[in-house]
């Protein structure tokens, strides 16, 4: 009787002390974020204003705003996902609905998709330096421009390239997820009415994956609008007095204008409450360009939901 | 062992048709004929071969990788596994129902209007007339002619079915397979899809797989009994049901086993 009692005990003390860790380590988390955003607001919003978002900086960075920063970075982002997503899905259509899964080229493919998301992004921003600049870039320098420098030299369209293929595996990874949810029932129903494989695809596979491939494309572009190595050697500028309406362009961007405030500036204290306005900025774009493409996806998924398609 | 089947001539003809799910058989061989606007029905135990018989008849099988077979089909004269023969052609004649009702996230309208469109038709007159005709065979128009344009998950499981065959209706195949099509329906709505098999004949070769002696004694023509990958005999089922030739069907059809 006493035993079967300690026993109980003992295990409801395991539960109390399960609970209370796991959620302490759920707390952390909360104050982590906390500190972090309310540290960035605390300073930040001092500098915080609509000058500050639409113009560009002044008087080395100790004055005026980050306009040309948060246009890059947008652009930037635009670019990426027009090139990334198209390619990612492309590639997990391939892999799942066409590629016989048990051939050694397939699992070839996945394991270099898997181990393309585990290298380093700055190895990323090297490989877009050797790659897209010096090899794509002075190829078409050579054959459409006789040599003259026009895109053999960092640039927007090499950075946004430079960051596709740095989130591709994500893409695909995520777009493969949601054909496999896609039931086999569909894509029999569709083949059994004489469509073809193509035709099946197009028009049930994909509307039904919809939602996922989106899924996909916002975790891309959180991981792309955070980060900065990859856009260090391919594209990202110190300052520029102009922006950049041409792919071949340089441009500002948010994160890289942070690491240069914080390290490169002339007045390091002059520039601080700047410095933190910024990384403000950077939060907010990073969040915005989540936001938006969580709206594209909530919509996406009513419209294909049922109803009047 | 294959009786000649009087009155109708053969839509379908089976010689040595044999399946492998990688190395192992699960299918033949199997020799036998589908007479043309009849319903054949197959049935047998679990695992028996009948739902791997009747895919194979409009090269569903084919999907599943590792599958392999041997003998031929021949749909009128045409080998459906001839070279140079188009699956997506074949199926285009040979249509199919699923176990599970198995409609497109779309309207109803659109799920039955699926088959036209892939095939190229888009002109709206004739889609709706179409598509009404198709949902009329199958018995579902009324219930559906003011809500074409809500989804067709909306229905109950009977009408989502009934939906199913209309589609498969809709790009008039000569062949309708079916692989138990109101076994995950209550009886009512399997009366309804019954009731409905018996006037598609009038038009259409049915193959139906069954797990329901009953149902295959209501609805069929003739049946065939399939046990352990073979056909054990094939009939009318009138004759099947009251005076098998062979002792393993009887003792099916009196559920000694199975």
């Amino acid at each position: 009787m006493r035993s079967l009692f300690s026993r109980e005990l003992r295990s409801r003390l395991g539960d109390s002390a399960l609970v209370i860790s796991t959620g302490a380590a759920t707390l952390l988390v909360l104050i982590i974020l906390a500190i972090i955003v309310g540290d960035v607001v605390h300073h930040g919003a001092a500098r915080f204003s609509w000058e500050f978002l639409s113009t560009a900086p002044s008087q080395g960075m100790t004055a005026g705003g980050v306009f040309p920063a948060i246009f890059g970075t947008v652009a930037l982002v635009i670019l990426m996902t027009i090139a990334v997503v198209p390619a990612g899905v492309a590639t997990a259509i391939y892999i799942h609905e066409y590629a016989d899964r048990e051939s050694s080229l397939t699992r070839l493919i996945r394991v270099a998709i898997n181990n393309l998301a585990g290298v380093p992004s700055i190895v990323f921003g090297l490989f877009g330096l050797g790659f897209f600049i010096q090899f794509v870039g002075v190829g078409i320098d050579r054959t459409l421009f006789s040599g003259h420098k026009v895109f053999g030299q960092p640039a927007l369209i090499w950075a946004a390239l430079t960051m596709a293929v740095l989130t591709l595996p994500v893409v695909i990874v995520a777009t493969e997820e949601a054909l496999r949810a896609v039931p086999r029932e569909l894509r029999e129903a569709s083949l059994a009415l004489g469509a073809t494989r193509f035709q099946t695809v197009i028009k049930v596979v994909l509307p039904q994956a919809t939602a996922g491939i989106l899924t996909g494309t916002i975790l891309a572009i959180s991981r792309g609008a955070g980060e900065v190595a990859p856009i260090l050697f391919t594209g990202a500028a110190y300052y520029l007095p102009q922006l950049p309406w041409q792919p071949q362009n340089q441009f500002m961007h948010l994160g890289y204008h942070v690491y240069v405030l914080a390290t490169q500036s002339p007045d390091v204290d002059a520039g601080k409450p700047i410095l933190y306005a910024t990384v403000l900025v950077l939060l907010m774009v990073t969040f915005v360009l989540n936001l938006s493409a969580f709206v594209v996806r909530s919509r996406m998924r009513h419209r294909f939901a049922g109803a009047s398609s | 062992m294959t009786e000649p089947v009087e009155a109708s001539r053969h839509k379908l003809t089976v010689r040595n048709l044999s399946v492998f799910y990688a190395e192992k058989k699960a299918l033949g061989p199997v020799t036998m004929d589908i007479p043309e606007k009849r319903v054949t029905a197959l049935i047998g135990p679990s695992g028996c071969g009948k739902s791997t018989f009747l895919r194979s008849l409009n090269r569903m099988n084919e999907l599943i990788p590792a599958c392999r077979m041997e003998g031929v089909v021949h749909l009128d004269d045409q080998p459906i596994y001839g070279t140079g023969i188009d699956a997506v052609a074949v199926r285009r004649r040979i249509g199919m129902v699923f176990q599970r009702s198995n409609p497109f996230p779309k309207s109803i309208f659109e799920n039955v209007a699926y088959g036209l469109r892939i095939g190229g038709l888009n002109a709206r007159p004739e889609l709706v007339e179409r598509v009404e005709r198709a949902l009329q065979q199958a018995a579902l128009w009324e219930e559906v002619k003011d809500r074409l344009n809500e989804s067709a998950l909306g229905l109950s499981g009977g009408q989502q079915q009934r939906l199913c065959i209309a589609r498969a209706l809709a790009v008039e195949p000569e062949v309708l397979l079916m692989d138990e099509p109101a076994s995950a329906l209550d009886p009512i709505a399997t009366a309804h899809i019954e009731e409905l098999i018996s006037t598609l004949s009038d038009r259409y070769t049915v193959v139906i797989v069954t797990h329901n002696m009953q149902q295959a004694a209501r609805v069929s023509d003739y049946t065939a009994f399939f046990y352990m990958g073979d056909l054990i005999e094939v009939d009318r089922t009138q004759v099947l049901f009251t005076k098998p030739s062979q002792s393993k069907t009887e003792d099916y059809i009196t559920g000694r086993f199975g």
